[in-house]
């Protein structure tokens, strides 16, 4: 298995504790590298918390999350890295980072992890096209000397510029928006603005693609090309997924591996088979306690 | 049913809707009378004893229940008028040629102004020129700039601040005491004082740009009156109410203008006018102005720019994108202070003195209210609003005529506010995204096309 075997994150212990509501409790997963990574669960089961403390805008009340950029992190690494006060570290199989010491913006532009919402978040004010500039903003920023040249009109600036321009159009091209790149982006249909928020955060050159219900929303053709377009980012943009999705049709066709929570708990880890024929998932989905699964099963015909 | 039956339906209908309407007019007048029974029929006066007197206003009363009775009942007319069914317009789009319209509409623009104080003098002479050249030129340059300083906070990077005066006062009194104890020349002075203004801009930027929407605004609003207390109160500096008088006047690039040799209608060989000082003045003030729209434009373009206006849009995006959100407001915030700096700078080289009242509440007011009419983001919007609003303060003052009609006593500079409160009503009725209600993209692959106010989101803080 390759999350076991080559994890790009790894997730040990991660608490979640508002108040007196515990949203995550103790949850530990691991996410491999260029793998489709699935986080399931009934409505309030806390994967939207998950997603929200591996990409820092929670603060884990415990726990640890490990980014391995390239390669596979020595366990001894990792260990190093917490004792440190730091939040990163350079070691011989890449750089290795300590997501939960990380603010969101950095956890994006350093540890290159991006992510969608589950309700739709675009400047809708503004162009399809600027909507994916603004994703290039910390190269673009380096490349206008913080500013600095890009008022002086810098011709090394302009031609960043340029460069960013023809890696939005490639992902225009992709999500089939290249028409409407001058249209702001709140006139889209909703289909369209769920990828081009995809395309947005690609635009970031994520090692982890995180997408929180892609899928919400769309008709079963819509839903087909995301399948596509997502084992198309898989495959050829070196970017792993992880995502959170109610709808079986796309998390069993696409999905290299499921995690299930329930209640904040994980109940179940494997493969999508494996997760389809554990009792304990099947309950958590039907809602009845783990002894009266076959009786409801019988009773259903499943 | 046949035509004459349905005309007669209807006039029916219009029959029993006008008794309603006259009966909801009675009812209002009604509660008029209720409500100016006590406090408008019976006007309380004393005499020099002390006694206090009844004086009853049965008329009074009366005028304004019937007010209220026509009012609403022309209202209710108005609204129930036959509504007459218009074809839908669908607006056309824009052709390319309006496009060069506004690039053309720009540079008419920029020669009117250039020419604008040349022309006036050789029409009206020194002494009649001196008027528009200052009360109108220069008022409404230095509020172009401050609204387009303004503009970067509140427009661009969705920041309500409610205490922009702040700025401008540190930059006016920047100059004020820099030229004044240590005798350094204005062109120095002004990038200090912008220096400093931004300073301050971080300074207040760095505690406040957690909070959000009015949370911001409130503090913003705080931290104007804070600098002009500071102001007043820390006499042994800034001489409190009494300000500081005798700051150095402008020279035109070190020749003063004077009339003594050595002046600068002497060293050019004109003959010596106080206009001339005053011409500079607006050259300089529109140089600045100018500056502070060339960069505002420029960065728009540049990535700094898009993340200001997708901070607007959705921060919780900005962020998962990777853009140090408090990075962006802090350079919004010290951009927009800078140029607030170097207007202050601006303004007490030109008035010699300055004091704590001239940065009181109503001018960050007139300022914000500037910014929004124009329609936020828009510069051009930001400069037509300054030109309304400065430029219709000023023309109240000399609506001399109106002194014939409601007395020696009347000034109509006075009903300023009133004025300016209904126009506001009125165009937040009409126009509520401002004058300029559409936002231009900073880039385009293939057409530039405005993209509506409707879309665009003016910023939670």
């Amino acid at each position: 298995m390759r999350w076991q075997t080559n994890p790009l994150l790894t997730v040990e212990h991660l608490s979640m504790r508002f108040g007196g509501l515990v949203a995550v409790n103790d949850l530990s997963f691991q996410a491999g590298r260029g793998d489709i990574t699935a986080l399931i669960g009934p409505n309030g089961a806390g994967k939207t918390t998950v997603f929200n403390c591996v990409t820092g805008f929670y603060k884990p009340t415990e726990g640890r999350l490990a980014l391995a950029r390239e390669g596979v992190a020595a366990q001894a690494d990792i260990e190093a890295l917490t004792r440190a006060p730091s939040r990163s570290v350079k070691t011989q199989s890449g750089e290795l980072f300590l997501l939960e010491r990380m603010p969101g913006h950095e956890i994006a532009w350093r540890a290159k992890v991006a992510r969608t919402f589950q309700n739709i978040r675009l400047f809708q004010g503004m162009t399809v096209l600027e909507n994916l500039l603004v994703a290039h903003h910390n190269p673009l920023m380096l490349a206008s000397g913080f500013t600095v040249l890009g008022v002086l009109g810098a011709p090394s600036y302009r031609a960043r510029e340029a460069e960013a321009i023809e890696r939005a159009k490639y992902w225009l091209d992709k999500i089939g928006l290249i028409d409407r790149a001058d249209d702001p982006a709140g006139e889209l249909p909703y289909g369209a603005q769920r990828r081009l928020e995809i395309a947005r955060a690609m635009c970031t050159d994520p090692i982890l693609l995180c997408l929180d219900e892609p899928a919400a929303g769309l008709n079963p053709r819509e839903s087909a090309d995301l399948n596509t377009l997502l084992n198309a980012i898989r495959d050829t943009h070196n970017t792993s997924i992880l995502l959170i999705e109610h709808d079986m049709s796309v998390v069993m066709q696409i999905s290299d591996h499921i995690v299930v929570l329930d209640y904040g708990i994980k109940i179940s880890d494997g493969t999508p088979k494996e997760v389809r024929d554990d009792p304990k998932v099947i309950a958590a989905y039907l809602g009845v306690a783990d002894e009266e699964v076959e009786s409801v099963e019988a009773e259903i015909g499943a | 049913m046949t035509v004459e039956a349905q005309k007669l339906a209807t006039a029916g209908a219009v029959g029993a809707g006008t008794a309603t309407m006259v009966k909801d007019a009675f009812l209002a007048a009604l509660l008029t009378f209720g409500l100016c029974f006590p406090v408008v029929l019976f006007h309380a006066e004393s005499d020099n004893d002390g006694n206090l007197y009844l004086i009853p206003r049965p008329l009074l009363v009366a005028i304004m229940c019937g007010l209220v009775f026509v009012g609403r009942l022309s209202v209710s007319l108005y609204q129930a008028r036959p509504k007459v069914d218009r074809p839908t317009v669908v607006a056309a789009p824009k052709p390319a040629s309006l496009r060069y319209l506004n690039r053309y509409i720009s540079l008419v623009g920029l020669v009117f102004l250039f020419a604008f104080p040349i022309v006036t003098l050789w029409w009206l002479g020194p002494a009649g020129s001196l008027k528009w050249i200052n009360n109108y030129g220069v008022q409404i340059l230095i509020y172009v700039m401050l609204g387009w300083g303004l503009n970067i906070v509140v427009g661009l990077a969705g920041l309500l601040d409610l205490g922009y005066v702040a700025f401008y006062a540190v930059g006016a009194y920047s100059y004020a005491l820099l030229a004044t104890t240590f005798g350094l020349s204005f062109w120095i002075c002004l990038p200090l004082a912008g220096i400093l203004s931004a300073f301050w801009g971080i300074i207040l930027g760095f505690p406040v740009l957690r909070l959000r929407g009015d949370y911001l605004a409130i503090v913003t609003l705080a931290f104007g009156e804070i600098i002009r207390m500071i102001l007043i109160n820390w006499v042994p500096v800034t001489g409190g109410y009494a300000g500081i008088a005798s700051i150095p006047k402008v020279t035109f690039f070190g020749i003063p203008f004077a009339d003594a040799p050595g002046g600068f209608a002497d060293t050019f060989g004109l003959e010596y006018s106080p206009i001339h000082r005053t011409i500079f003045l607006f050259y300089l003030i529109l140089c600045l102005a100018l500056l502070t729209n060339f960069v505002t434009m420029r960065l728009r373009r540049l990535p700094i720019g898009r993340a200001w206006e997708a901070l607007r849009e959705d921060e919780i995006a900005c962020r998962s994108l990777g853009i140090n959100t408090r990075n962006t407001k802090l350079t919004a915030f010290a951009l927009g202070a800078l140029f607030g700096g170097f207007a202050g700078s601006f303004f007490s080289v030109r008035q010699g003195f300055v004091s704590p009242e001239s940065f009181t509440f109503i001018e960050s007011a007139t300022i914000l209210a500037i910014v929004v009419l124009g329609g936020m983001g828009s510069q051009i919007g930001v400069a037509l609003a300054a030109v309304v609003m400065i430029g219709g303060t000023e023309i109240l003052r000399e609506m001399e005529w109106t002194k014939q009609i409601f007395g020696a006593e009347f000034d109509p500079a006075q009903y300023r506010m009133l004025i300016f409160g209904m126009g506001m009503v009125i165009m937040m009725v009409l126009r509520p995204r401002g004058l300029v209600s559409t936002r231009e993209p900073s880039i385009f692959l293939k057409e530039k096309k405005a993209v509506s106010g409707d879309l665009v989101k003016e910023g939670h803080g």
